[in-house]
């Protein structure tokens, strides 16, 4: 019993990895944005104006603690 | 009342880019300077007490790090650690001006996160006086670890990745944890941090001092990192946790956690059985259910205790319900809807931005402030009561007396040298007041007390 109890728990955790990293890009239903959030994408849209790529990659810091 | 000191201490990244064609480019460290300028005012060095009762000084690596001061209530310290974040708003406001003068013309972003581009991780302290006496540091840390490795389900800040590692993470700290115990800070980082600085009578006191959590945005995260982990030190405190969660690997069990952002991973426990980051979570909340219906409770408790049981609810359906409270949920919401609705690549510039400029502390810039100001965000604190941290320090606690202080400095009354714990009135007092006791508004006069030894 106890070597069957044993299995039972490995099986489950193959089958969670599989699902651990499900592609966000394959998500193909854009859903109905409400008034605020459609809003805010406005906002990051003036965010994103400037040069990401370059601001990312000037972000460099010193180790902390 | 059961009373205990909490303190975080925050490092945030700090970067200054320079305007289109007229700006010259500023280092880290002459942004950093220009942050100070106005708070030092003629001191030697970037590290002054404010009128609140905080610290704010440049830190290893550069970075500004503000210290709330010592709160005996946790609804307090979220208010105090947020006040924090204005204050340094405010210097860089004052910073910018300063700059433009001297012609460096630029806008200074802050980021209250853990990570900048290339991997270097600076953290977000959390401070907590414990009584020496009530248990062993052994059993203290082989009880904290399974609790500490598996709270990230609702205190992570979240982690954009390369597509091929799997997107997104729940924790920004998670994976520079290499170790299960450790004092280092700046290397290998441990599950838990073994610095014992109380800042007060040693005999009485320890301070543990927590590395191993993000910084948060969310006053909801905040809140939920802070109170659950002051609970689970009172049962520790009380010996009350009777079940043994000791996990196999603790520092596998960190990572592997933080990667499954559906929050089911099972984790091996030292006994064999595998569990659940959210089952885990569930025994320590069941258990100090049990022990708050002995122990003296309080409102901040219970209300800690409600937010708690809600969490772990909504992450047993679905983690993606919490994209008003947690922070990792919402920065996934924002720049999953944002990658869905203009067509972006998880791997581009702008997701890495959006990963960034979330943990913004200046509301007029910041992705968390902007979804907050429309109203897309729970909040636990009203905004007057921030205000009022910015310049008012804790009522009961030892940092009331430094904030006195502080507030005569800077009109000009006193001249006094601060620390945690002392207050040194330079001439023409000079005298000493001393504190052993956090938890006591007053410092007691150096003379008065050695003279009564």
């Amino acid at each position: 019993m106890p070597s069957e109890k044993q299995q039972e728990y490995k099986d489950n955790s193959i089958k969670e990895n599989e699902e651990i990293y499900p592609n966000p890009e394959l998500n193909e239903n854009v859903d109905e944005l409400t008034e605020d959030l459609d809003a805010l994408l406005d906002e990051i849209d003036e965010i994103l104006e400037e040069d990401s790529e370059e601001f990312v990659e000037n972000y460099i810091q010193r180790g902390g603690q | 009342m059961h009373r205990r000191i909490y303190g975080l201490e925050t490092e945030y990244g700090i970067i200054c880019t320079p305007d289109k064609n007229r700006g010259k480019k500023l280092t880290v460290q002459n942004v950093v300077m220009y942050l100070f300028r106005e708070i030092i005012s003629g001191r030697m060095y970037p590290d002054v007490f404010l009128e609140n009762g905080a610290r704010f000084y440049q830190d290893i690596g550069c970075h500004p790090e503000y210290a709330t001061p010592e709160c005996d209530d946790v609804i307090d310290l979220v208010a105090h650690d947020k006040a924090g974040e204005r204050i340094v708003t405010r210097l860089a406001t004052t910073a910018e001006r300063r700059m433009k003068a001297d012609g460096f013309r630029g806008k200074i972003s802050i980021f209250k996160n853990n990570l900048d581009t290339v991997g270097n991780t600076y953290g977000c302290h959390e401070n907590y006086l414990m009584e020496r006496e009530k248990v062993s540091f052994r059993q203290l840390a082989s009880q904290l670890i399974p609790f500490f490795v598996t709270r990230q389900i609702y205190t992570g800040a979240g982690k954009v990745k390369r597509s091929d590692q799997g997107f997104y993470e729940i924790s920004q700290r998670a994976q520079h944890i290499r170790e299960e115990i450790s004092i280092a800070t700046t290397t290998a980082r441990g599950i838990i941090n073994t610095r014992d600085e109380p800042h007060a009578d040693r005999e009485k006191y320890r301070r543990l001092h927590v590395i191993v959590g993000d910084s948060n945005m969310s006053e909801y995260s905040t809140l939920l990192k802070v109170g659950i982990t002051g609970i689970i030190l009172r049962m520790i405190e009380d010996h009350f946790i009777n079940e043994h969660f000791a996990l196999r690997n603790s520092v596998q069990a960190i990572h592997e956690i933080s990667e499954d952002i559906n929050c089911k991973r099972l984790i091996e426990l030292d006994n064999g059985k595998r569990l659940s980051a959210i089952e885990l979570q569930w025994r320590y909340f069941e258990c100090a259910k049990r022990y708050l219906e002995q122990a003296e409770s309080d409102p901040t408790t219970d209300e800690v205790m409600k937010r708690w049981e809600y969490v772990m609810t909504q992450l047993e359906q679905d983690p993606m319900q919490l994209d008003r409270e947690l922070d990792w949920v919402i920065k996934r919401k924002c720049i999953e809807t944002y990658v869905k609705h203009r067509s972006l690549k998880w791997d581009s510039a702008e997701v890495k931005r959006i990963d960034l400029e979330y943990h913004n502390i200046r509301q007029d810039l910041g992705v968390f402030y902007k979804a907050e100001k429309r109203g897309l965000i729970e909040r636990i604190l009203d905004d007057s009561h921030i205000r009022k941290a910015m310049h008012s320090p804790p009522e009961n606690t030892r940092a009331k007396f430094r904030g006195r202080f502080i507030k005569l400095v800077n009109n000009g009354k006193v001249l006094c040298g601060v620390n945690w714990s002392y207050i040194q009135l330079y001439e023409p007092y000079q005298k000493l007041y001393l504190s052993t006791d956090p938890l006591k508004p007053e410092f007691e006069e150096a003379s008065r007390m050695i003279y009564s030894i």
